[in-house]
């Protein structure tokens, strides 16, 4: 069936460097990678982090036309921010002038960058997930929240719950698959008519599974106290996270390029 | 032999829904669970069998009499993590009951929040993931196991906690054939190797007869204890309560009511086709 084929994530098991850094890192400089590209301005910052990405897609060994395929339920948004970038942006040089739109030199600069901007925004975020399990990306994103503990940020139950709803994702698709054939055999039609029409058919699919879902809900919590779930107060980890050398560098390289950016961007480089 | 679970009198109803229409679950069980046994209840659907599995670890609490757990009384809320640590459960559907995304991920949930230190759980990991056979499994998600399998990793999460009695609340009843049998090994050799206490909650006569003791119940009374030989030779008060006896059980049950003289207690195969041999003889 074609609904089990979908991936959980998008990771993509391996054992490269990038792999093998601490997740916690990986977030870290994402965070960091977005904030430079937002700093870059013009062609020598935005080649510096065009370095950095590519070099990061090589190291990773994530076959670079996975990046790319990733970036295609994006492109409408790509080109709808280039064109208003074209055709919106005021400036000095007009290069043509047609109807109510002039496009100027200023407006075909800046949608080229805006353009590179998105795509390399959304290949960097992407190469974290490739590189990343869900399950670590957790513990990495709950190790980071942390501090916010002291706040009353329940950081530890948001944590749970991600894990938990990445946990069931394939055991409810399975579930969907399982009711939409009961339905078909009984004679539903999932495919034809419009979006309307087929959002009405997929309504006796949702009740069910709803109720399953609760149902599930019901069980897990009982089977979590069972095994003496009492919150995180107290509860230990079989998986420690820790930095390593590599982390370190990958950190300070983050910092030093982000630095670099900031310094290239404000002299409008 | 100490004993680790005891009921007195032990009452329950749910809530009423409707006015004077209380149902009750229960109405007096009183039972002993020897340490190192391997109990088999067994019953119809709606006899109270999972409901007494569930006041083994205080998921439910009772109405009327009292339960205890090596020696705490379920209602004692303190007590609440001692009394789930000593006896573990597995449930029907294994899906329901796995937590993480990956196998051993799953099986170090019980000492995770046991606060065991790291090094500690990657011990139970291995240990539990061995004793359930599925070692070779443990990086794998459970999602792509076999039921079986998935019950397996179950029963290893409840043993990482390394409780004294595993109460399994029909662990095979969403299994087919071949995973029920990976899965009553898995809990018998748990029983004889590790002398873990168990307690099968079944509705299947042959597994129930793989038991040292059988608890035979019938809304929500006990109506027979003992040796599973001896249980299933009373065919006729079993079946009045809507049970089927092992197909051994039943044959010379058959043979006995034509006149011929042929032991009932005979139960596996063997002794059967013995006592057949012996009759022609």
């Amino acid at each position: 069936m074609a609904l089990k084929d979908i991936t959980l994530g998008q990771f993509f098991p391996g054992n490269s460097v990038i792999h093998r850094l601490d997740p916690r890192t990986k977030l870290i400089c994402v965070v960091l990678y977005i904030v430079a590209l937002f700093l870059a301005s013009w062609f020598v910052s935005y080649t510096l982090m065009l370095l950095v990405l590519a070099g990061s897609i090589a190291l990773s060994r994530v076959p670079p036309k996975s990046i790319l395929r990733g970036l295609k339920p994006v492109l409408f948004i790509v080109v709808f921010t280039a064109v208003l970038n074209l055709l919106y942006t005021p400036g000095d040089t007009v290069l043509a002038r047609f109807w109510i739109f002039t496009v100027t030199l200023e407006g075909v600069s800046r949608a080229f960058f805006m353009v590179v901007r998105i795509m390399m925004l959304i290949s960097g975020t992407f190469l974290l997930t490739y590189t990343t399990s869900p399950i670590l990306l957790t513990d990495g994103l709950e190790s980071l929240l942390n501090p916010l503990k002291k706040v009353r940020v329940p950081v530890h139950e948001l944590a749970m719950i991600m894990s938990i709803a990445l946990r069931f994702i394939p055991t409810l698709i399975e579930e969907t698959d399982k009711i939409m054939s009961a339905q078909r055999a009984r004679g539903a039609d999932f495919e034809s008519g419009n979006l309307i029409q087929r959002a009405k058919a997929l309504l006796p699919l949702l009740v069910p599974l709803f109720i399953s879902a609760f149902r599930r809900a019901d069980e897990l919590a009982t089977a979590m106290e069972c095994r003496c779930y009492h919150g995180g107060e107290g509860r230990t980890r079989l998986r420690q996270l820790k930095y390593k050398g590599a982390d370190y560098a990958a950190l300070l390289l983050f910092l030093a390029v982000t630095v670099a950016a900031g310094v290239l961007g404000h002299f409008g480089l | 032999m100490e004993t680790i679970i005891q009921a007195e009198d032990l009452h329950f109803s749910y809530p009423a829904v409707e006015e004077g229409t209380t149902p009750v679950v229960l109405d007096g069980v009183s039972l002993e669970i020897e340490e190192g046994s391997f109990v088999a209840v067994l019953g119809h659907n709606g006899c109270g069998k999972s409901t007494l599995a569930k006041h083994m670890n205080a998921i439910l609490l009772p109405s009327g009499g009292t339960v205890y757990v090596d020696g705490i009384d379920t209602r004692d809320e303190d007590r609440l993590l001692d009394i789930r640590r000593t006896v573990g459960m597995v449930f029907q559907n294994p899906d329901n009951q796995i937590v993480a995304n990956v196998v051993e991920e799953d099986v170090a949930f019980a000492p995770e929040n046991l606060g065991v230190p790291p090094d500690e759980i990657r011990q139970r990991v291995d240990d539990a993931l061995k004793a359930v056979n599925m070692y070779a499994y443990r990086e794998h998600a459970p999602h792509l196991l076999s039921g079986g399998q998935k019950q397996r990793v179950a029963i290893a999460g409840v043993i990482a906690m390394q409780p004294r009695c595993v109460v399994l609340d029909e662990p095979t009843a969403m299994l087919d054939p071949i995973g029920r049998k990976d899965v009553l090994r898995t809990i018998r050799t748990l029983n004889r190797e590790r002398g873990v206490t168990v307690v099968l909650i079944t509705h299947h006569m042959d597994e129930a007869a793989q038991a040292d003791r059988l608890v035979v119940m019938a809304k929500g009374k006990v109506i027979a204890d003992g040796a599973p030989k001896a249980v299933f030779s009373r065919v006729e008060e079993l079946r009045k309560v809507g049970l089927t006896v092992p197909q051994t059980t039943a044959l010379l049950w058959e043979l006995r009511r034509e006149g011929w003289d042929v032991p009932l207690d005979a139960l596996s195969d063997e002794e059967c086709a013995q006592a057949l041999y012996q009759l022609l003889q």
